[in-house]
């Protein structure tokens, strides 16, 4: 489908598509099975200048925007979600600080993020804060022109890889939501530690690790925003974000089509190509169709997003559901027509498999997309 | 230092696949890309100017479209791009092509290197590199895995050879064919690509050389085709099957006579 | 300037031709051949196909020259530390043959250093005659001195072909000696012959990137030279006693001059036989699905007394070193036995090994092009079919 992207779109685009191929493609099963972190691809990523696309150019980015950083999102998860996420973490990581860090702050840090020097993380989950986001406990103590963050954030994308952390914590404990803050935090700064890196189903070459804040002091100037706003960062980094989500799940359930769609066509049973069955023929065109609506919702978003739109919970959130949803099941599909060979780690399928179920998951799970669907439909509904 | 890449644009062989009843190549929807092994010389090149300051300069000769793998050169690195093309190039074999060549670079500003890939994939004849150099009677070294040293005034290379390698100090200007072996190109960046946009290429015909009209194209190409085909395949044999072990003993007994 | 041109009263629209071109450039209109002129390179394979005589490819036709003074066929002997390499027996094997059709003398070229004794006993390899330039400065290869000394010796008797290895050195010197001589010259011959009416060296090689093999001339231009792959041609067989006439060269003291200057020769000792030597090959491709999995080949090439293979993907995905390669980009194998394991048969690999006596193909896709050229094919899992060879290899061979 012709989504009338730009000339330079088409060529970050199709710049990405060729890193997928020839760069991660060959190692993806590798990554996924030694569960390393893909620093060679990430420098690749940072050489061709792909960590700068969504970044204004005045901060050493391209200029581009959300339609962008998920169109590279979305080619490289089509070869490996795992990889894919170390870039797109980077991505939320670095939000916070596009959206609402100050002028200092953004000419601190963007320009490393840009030429991909260093990666980020973005630092809200915690062990009984997952859904409930509300019920964080990490503290925000100002001391002098301090703060001192106490508290451990679970399951950090890129956490212990990345130099930059965003991390959301209380500095006013009785304000509950109210009384959160968002800080920056450079690795190595004292009192910050990670936990061991966490075993996954998928997404294995992607990072994911406690990160630990014992004592650690922050320069109060890394306070982004002001106190008591860090609710509203983080609610407008993950509206922003969510397109990249659905980016990544698309990815994941195009990679899957396409072994899919490779292996029907050249799988021989009862003496014909699988993919002249009609049984076989119906699940494709389901799964291409899914695909192509999963996309179209994604890109969408992202362009609403782009053109400055106020709120964009709903749509980002509707994105992210179906799109995430489609890639479970169109990759479910994909090891379904492949049969025993796509149940065998011989094949990309299973992985990809593994993989969409995140998209499920993260980001806010698809249960609590739906909820937030549903009360901006009703708020909506209400203001008529 | 003043590095020439002379590149050509070939069909990209991992697309190439062949037609099972004529036997014959299917080129439709192949897409051109840069010689692979030109893609190490472009690394090379633009690798030594990173340390060494200067300037790379992409040659090719080809078609109109060739313009398209010096665009895809500027985005790899290089820092201009000159396209020489003209209808009375038809016909080339690897002298005139070498000859065309080495007039362009004789009418470019002075050189310190000159870099090939050690063969083109279409051709693989591994003969216009050396070609250039005797045309320009500049010294050569021809399949370089490595520039340990390199000056204005000379570099000191290694040579790949069937048993390891030489190494070999040359006096600059000169030319270098290179393997594989040498660098892993990098990937084209966006930026390099939006400079490629906007680059102007050079553009010669062959009234804009110096060069002698007669040893131009397939005039002045000793070699012609008189004949072609294509080989009779292979036959495929015979299919066994059967429990993994009893495969392997059928196997073992079948190919007795070879492997005593 | 050269043309190219359809003669319609001849062309009797059989579409031969748009077969025949490699780079799409031909279709028919109103029944008779239409040539797109921006996508023509005159490479002449239409002209070549058709059996109508309807294509007319004119090139400017140059001074007809006289080149009647050039006679034998050259081989040029290529020698690394004073030992002549079997490449240069191939050549000598296939440049008798052509020499006996054309009813000349085969003359082998020697330039290297303390070389008579080896100079002598090229008549066993069918020379009739040996050009020896013997010298300090030629004692290893250096592309300038060795340069000028053949372009010397080809200037002052007149071969009328000249046959070199597709070696590092063949392929660096002959490109070079063919610009200083004004010579067409043909890369990677699979097949030679001669026409002995016209005096014309006919040399096939694949061209245009694809199955299709192309014979080339050089009508115009002598000496005409070709560069022949390791392994293609049959060597010359020994004849104990046979003698030749070694007429040695002096040139003077500044033909030996070298721009270049070598420093050093290192071998790199290869941890395993050198896959164009071998005579039996065990290869390995992506379907070996991992690194580890390439000791079972090692392993079962050991048992073999073989060299390990491997396609492009598993170079390329660092399995295996490039120095293993099979194919187009690789390395050209014509072992008496190749079993390709986990490769699926691309064109560029088979472009590289298909010429083997017997190929076994194991793969567990039945549609895999490798079976097509398979002797012996089995559908299966490559991880327990190679064990199992290995170990029933063992027991047949006991080791």
């Amino acid at each position: 489908m012709d989504y009338l992207l730009t000339e330079s779109q088409i060529m970050i685009r199709d710049l990405a598509r060729k890193i997928a191929v020839e760069k991660i493609k060959p190692v993806a099963a590798q990554y996924d099975e030694s569960e390393e972190f893909a620093w060679p691809v990430m420098k690749i990523l940072a050489e061709s200048d792909l960590f700068g696309i969504y970044l204004p150019e005045a901060y050493g980015g391209m200029g581009g925007g959300i339609l962008e950083m998920c169109l590279v999102t979305e080619e490289l998860s089509r070869a490996c979600g795992g990889i894919a996420l170390g870039y797109a973490g980077t991505g939320l990581g670095t939000l916070p600080i596009l959206l609402h860090g100050s002028e200092e702050q953004k000419k601190k840090y963007l320009p490393d993020i840009a030429s991909g020097k260093k990666l980020a993380a973005f630092c809200i989950t915690e062990a009984e804060a997952g859904s409930d986001a509300g019920s964080i406990k990490t503290t925000a103590r100002k001391e002098g022109d301090k703060y001192i963050l106490n508290g451990t954030k679970q399951w950090i994308t890129n956490a212990g890889e990345a130099e930059i952390y965003t991390v959301i914590a209380l500095t006013d404990k009785a304000k509950g939501v109210r009384g959160a803050s968002a800080f920056i935090v450079e690795k190595g700064t004292k009192g910050m530690e990670f936990g061991k890196k966490e075993k996954k189903m998928g997404i294995r070459a992607s990072a994911t690790r406690e990160v630990i804040f014992t004592d650690c002091e922050v320069p109060a100037a890394n306070l982004i925003s002001r106190e008591g706003m860090g609710f509203i960062v983080a609610m407008k980094t993950l509206d922003t974000s969510r397109p990249g989500v659905a980016a990544q799940a698309v990815g994941i359930a195009q990679g899957a089509l396409d072994c899919a769609l490779d292996y029907s066509r050249t799988r021989v049973q009862f003496g014909a190509p699988i993919s002249s069955f009609q049984a076989v023929q119906h699940m494709l065109a389901d799964m291409g169709t899914q695909i192509e609506a999963a996309r179209a919702l994604a890109y969408s978003v992202a362009r609403m997003v782009d053109s400055g739109a106020k709120s964009v919970s709903k749509e980002s959130a509707m994105a992210k559901l179906f799109a995430s949803d489609v890639a479970m099941k169109v990759a479910v599909d994909a090891v379904q027509i492949m049969g025993g060979y796509g149940y065998m780690r011989d094949y990309p399928v299973e992985k990809f498999m593994r993989d969409a179920k995140i998209t499920q998951i993260y980001e806010g799970t698809n249960q609590i997309q739906r909820n937030v669907i549903a009360a901006n439909m009703i708020k909506e509904a209400l203001k008529k | 230092m003043n590095i020439i890449v002379c590149i050509k644009q070939v069909p990209n062989t991992t697309d190439v696949r062949i037609d099972p009843v004529t036997n014959t190549l299917i080129r439709d929807g192949v897409e051109s890309v840069i010689n692979p092994f030109d893609a190490y010389a472009i690394e090379e090149a633009v690798r030594i100017r990173e340390r060494c300051g200067g300037k790379v300069t992409a040659v090719t000769m080809g078609p109109p479209q060739a313009e398209t793998a010096l665009k895809e050169a500027i985005g790899l690195g290089c820092d201009e791009g000159v396209l020489v093309s003209d209808r009375k190039f038809a016909g080339s074999d690897t002298w005139a092509t070498s000859y065309t060549l080495a007039c362009a670079i004789q009418k470019l500003d002075a050189y310190d290197l000159v870099l090939c890939g050690k063969q083109a994939s279409d051709g693989d004849t591994a003969q216009v590199g050396p070609g250039i150099s005797t045309h320009l009677d500049i010294p050569q070294v021809t399949y370089v895995k490595k520039i340990v040293e390199i000056n204005d005034k000379s570099a000191r290379v290694e040579r790949m050879t069937e048993e390891g390698y030489d190494v070999v100090e040359v006096p600059l200007p000169c030319l270098f064919t290179v393997v594989k072996e040498i660098n892993t190109p990098r990937m084209p960046s966006l930026k390099g690509m939006m400079r490629a946009k906007s680059a102007k290429l050079v553009k010669w015909t062959a009234a804009d050389l110096d060069a002698d009209p007669a040893a131009l194209g397939l005039d002045g190409s000793p070699t012609r085709v008189v004949k072609i085909f294509t080989p009779e395949p292979r036959k495929g044999g015979e299919m066994i099957s059967g429990a993994t072990g009893e495969v392997a003993r059928e196997l073992v007994e079948l190919l007795k006579g070879e492997v005593v | 300037m050269a043309s190219i041109r359809i003669l319609l009263d001849k062309c009797t629209g059989c579409t031969l031709c748009v077969k025949a071109c490699p780079f799409g450039a031909i279709h028919m209109a109103d029944r008779k051949a239409v040539i797109d002129m921006a996508k023509c390179t005159l490479c002449g394979a239409c002209v070549a196909a058709c059996k109508f005589s309807a294509i007319e490819l004119e090139k400017s036709a140059g001074p007809k020259r006289d080149l009647s003074a050039y006679k034998d066929v050259w081989v040029f002997c290529e020698q690394k530390k004073g030992v002549i390499q079997s490449i240069s027996f191939e050549l000598l094997g296939e440049g008798r043959r052509l020499a006996d059709k054309l009813g000349v003398k085969l003359c082998a070229v020697l330039l290297g250093h303390d070389m008579e004794t080896a100079a002598g006993r090229l008549g066993e390899r069918g020379a009739d005659k040996v050009y020896l330039v013997d010298h300090p400065a030629l004692a290893a290869y250096q592309d300038d001195p060795y340069t000028a000394v053949l372009v010397k010796l080809v200037e002052e008797y007149k071969p009328e072909a000249l046959l070199c290895g597709a070696t590092t050195i063949g392929r660096s010197l002959i490109s070079r000696v063919a610009i200083r001589t004004n010579a067409g010259l043909t890369a990677d011959c699979t097949g030679l012959d001669v026409d002995t009416k016209e005096r014309l060296l006919l040399q096939t090689r694949p061209a245009f990137g694809g199955n299709i093999m192309a014979t080339i001339i050089a009508p115009n231009h002598r000496p005409q030279m070709a560069t022949v792959r390791h392994k293609v041609m049959q060597e010359a067989p020994v004849r104990p006693g046979r003698g030749v006439e070694v007429v040695s060269n002096v040139y003077p003291e500044e033909t030996f001059a070298s721009r270049t200057r070598l420093i050093e020769v290192v071998e790199e000792l290869a941890s395993t036989v050198n896959i164009s030597e071998a005579d039996i090959i065990v290869a390995g491709g992506r379907g070996m699905g991992g690194k580890e999995n390439f000791a079972q080949l090692e392993e079962l090439a050991k048992v073999l007394g073989g060299a390990v293979g491997a396609s492009r993907s598993a170079v390329d995905a660092d399995w295996i070193g490039y120095s293993h390669q099979v194919g187009q980009t690789g390395k050209t194998v014509v072992p008496k036995l190749y079993i390709a394991c986990g490769i699926s048969g691309q064109i560029q690999h088979l472009i590289g090994m298909q010429s083997a006596k017997t190929i076994v193909a194991i793969n567990k896709d039945p549609d895999a092009p490798i079976f097509k050229v398979a002797t012996y094919g089995i559908v299966g899992d490559v991880n327990e079919l190679v064990p199992a060879l290995t170990r029933e290899f063992k027991r047949a061979l006991n080791k």
